[in-house]
């Protein structure tokens, strides 16, 4: 039988129980939808994640004060106490190769005003260097000038929602706004900036270190942020820096090494098993749609047994019966890839209108296991009702007994 | 082997076919030996449960003898596997039954061109075949007709149409006016005798003493044997 009669005369034993049809071919459609959306769904989880920390960059490392693993170091030392991050480390690790910058960063709340206009804004002391670690972009003005870290200046880079706040639609610059007990010139706004490693840079405002710490009373730093030159070199800055402080800290290792890509791929992990596993969880509803089609069929071979030993009867081998059952399973899992593809797209496109921030997309891995599973189901499925068919006996089969 | 017997188109020899039903078996065919030749036309008469379809199915590669050996065309058909006998039986054989068997969803002239679907002729070639055997049939004014729009005598020569579409050189009817009122019964019979007189060897299953003897060769079954077989 020539490959285009195949096609037609499954066609049209579709076509003709049409009701049988759109039904079975819906239901592995809305198994192919759930594997879409539901991947959509755990692979947007994901890059919202990686999103949020790749704003870092990823040459960057992140010292904070404090031991958060176990190891290093003998245990049961009694006396051992954690140090401080402070400016000193900050300025021996500039003196390490392969590093573009290290900004010191302390980190405080603090009441913040201009006239009459007062609100809470989060205060971070650093230097000019904080805009090549953080990635900042300037919005008008600039950014802190490049300064003796232990010298104090009263000037302030404010983000975008503070600048508003307190200003409207004003220019802030060269105003003098207070912040705490002292006065500060804004000198800078920040292009917006959104979150990033939890903070908002919009509602910040950033001053020299040593002014921070003046304010704050408190010589202590939060993290040191390295960036270094190339991001091959990463590791290798990191046990150079891990060496450095080890040594300024009188040999114990009281701080704590974090880089981007160790927290993404962590991340990164996670919901790569996520989204397997919600894609596995819409995977059962394709093997459900695999059993209706095998039940369909089953009782389409039943319904057409009169069918069947006649073209039995005609000349068709069994292989032939075979291939004709088995095609028509097959198109019905095509059908259903088709349409529940495009269902699947439609609902993600839904959840994005509704929830614009979240950045839902199926990925293509997705699309072509949703779809091919179903090809597999009518296929797998679509086997025994097509065994079946070709192994009647026309005779039987001819006079309904 | 005599000469005669060698060139006959259908040999049977002891042919036997038993069903096995619960304990017994039922002894649907038993020991037939009998030897048809090209262009012959024969009625095949009994009661009901003699073997009459039984036979023909046997004679239509469509069953398998229990025991016994079947010659088709000088050809022992016991060694020939599925693939082969389909081929027989699309090529060699045409078949009529009592209840069309037209496929519903498709018009007269698709059901008469299904076996050179399934033999997989390219459909121009198609087109012309079917057109003269739906001509044949003198239906060419209901090409486009699906069977539920055509008479019982229309839809049986539909039917006919497709049996000979592949020009087979064996004609099997198994009660073909069976469920037709006399006139349209009579037509039908009357195309199957013109194609007998083109060449076709056929073989008509029927109960209706009229028709069983309007063939030059007469059997008649019991109880699965053969009690008459007269040349008229
Ligand atoms: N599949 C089967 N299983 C068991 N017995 C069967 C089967 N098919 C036919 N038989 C038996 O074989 C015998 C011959 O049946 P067959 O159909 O050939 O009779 P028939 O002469 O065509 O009868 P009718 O005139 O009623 O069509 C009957 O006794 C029947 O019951
Ligand atoms: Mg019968």
């Amino acid at each position: 039988m020539l490959a285009k009669d195949l096609m037609t005369f499954t066609w049209r034993a579709l076509t003709t129980s049409r009701l049988r049809s759109v039904l079975v071919v819906g239901a592995a459609a809305i198994g192919v939808a759930a594997v879409v959306i539901l991947t959509a769904l755990g692979e947007g989880a994901r890059q919202y994640i990686l999103g949020e920390f790749s704003s870092l960059g990823s040459e960057l490392l992140i010292v904070l004060p404090g031991k958060t693993e176990k190891g290093g170091g003998p245990p049961g030392m009694i006396f051992e106490t954690e140090r401080d991050l402070t400016i000193e480390d900050t300025v021996a690790l500039h003196r390490l190769p392969h590093i573009k910058a290290v900004s010191p960063l302390s980190v405080g709340a603090i009441d913040m005003s201009f006239g009459a206009h007062s609100r809470a804004a989060m205060l971070l002391g650093s230097d000019a260097s904080l805009l090549e670690t953080r990635n900042l972009k300037m919005g008008r003005g600039s950014f802190l000038p490049s300064l003796d870290l232990n010298k104090a200046k009263p000037v302030v880079v404010i983000g975008t929602t503070l600048a508003h706040d307190l200003f409207g639609n004003a220019s802030p610059i060269g105003q003098w706004v207070r912040l705490g007990d002292r006065r500060f010139r804004v000198i800078g706004e920040l292009a917006e900036q959104g979150t990033s490693l939890g903070q908002n840079l919009d509602e910040a405002a950033i001053v020299p270190v040593a002014s921070a710490q003046a304010l704050f009373n408190n010589p202590a730093l939060f993290r040191i942020l390295i960036k270094v030159d190339n991001r091959s070199r990463l590791h290798k800055v990191e046990a150079s820096v891990r060496r450095v402080l080890t040594q300024l800290h009188q040999g114990i290792e009281d701080f704590t090494l974090i880089t981007q890509d160790a927290v993404l791929s962590t991340f990164d992990q996670i919901f790569k098993v996520l989204t397997l596993s919600v894609g596995g969880i819409a995977a059962i509803s394709l093997l459900v749609a695999g059993i209706i089609i095998m039940n369909v069929m089953l009782v389409s071979v039943s319904q057409r047994r009169e069918e069947i030993g006649l073209l039995m009867a005609i000349g068709a081998p069994p292989a032939l019966i075979l291939r004709l059952f088995l095609l028509e399973s097959l198109l019905i899992g095509v059908f259903g890839a088709i349409v529940g593809s495009l269902v699947g797209r439609f609902g993600v496109w839904v959840i994005a209108k509704i929830y614009p921030s979240f950045p839902v997309a199926t990925p293509l891995w997705a699309y072509l296991a949703a779809a091919s599973t179903a090809l597999g189901a009518g296929m797998l499925f679509g086997w025994l009702p097509a065994r079946r068919a070709a192994q009647l006996d026309p005779v039987r089969a001819l006079t309904g007994r | 082997m005599t000469e005669g017997a060698r060139e006959a188109m259908i040999q049977l020899e002891k042919l036997s076919r038993i069903y096995p039903v619960g304990d017994t078996e039922v002894h649907a065919l038993e020991n037939i030996t009998l030897a048809i030749s090209a262009g012959e036309y024969i009625s095949l008469m009994g009661p009901s449960g003699s073997g009459k379809s039984t036979l023909l199915n046997m004679l239509g590669l469509l069953d398998r003898p229990t025991q016994g050996i079947y010659r088709l065309e000088g050809r022992d058909t016991q060694g020939l596997d599925e693939l082969e006998r389909a081929r027989l039986r699309r090529e060699r054989i045409g078949f009529v039954f009592q209840a069309f068997h037209l496929l519903p969803r498709l018009t007269a002239f698709e059901n008469a061109a299904l076996p050179m679907m399934l033999a997989g002729t390219p459909a121009g070639k198609r087109r012309a075949l079917v057109t003269e055997a739906l001509a044949a049939v003198g239906l060419s004014d209901r090409a486009h007709h699906l069977p539920n729009q055509l008479s019982g005598g229309q839809r049986q020569r539909v039917a006919i149409a497709r049996a000979i579409v592949m020009r087979p050189a064996l004609l099997l009817a198994d009660e073909p006016t069976g469920n037709l009122d006399s006139r349209s019964g009579s037509e039908v019979i009357q195309l199957l005798e013109t194609l007998n007189q083109s060449g076709i060897t056929l073989i008509i299953v029927t109960h209706d003493p009229d028709i069983g003897s309007r063939a030059q060769r007469r059997i008649v079954l019991h109880d699965g044997r053969i009690v008459e077989d007269r040349v008229a």
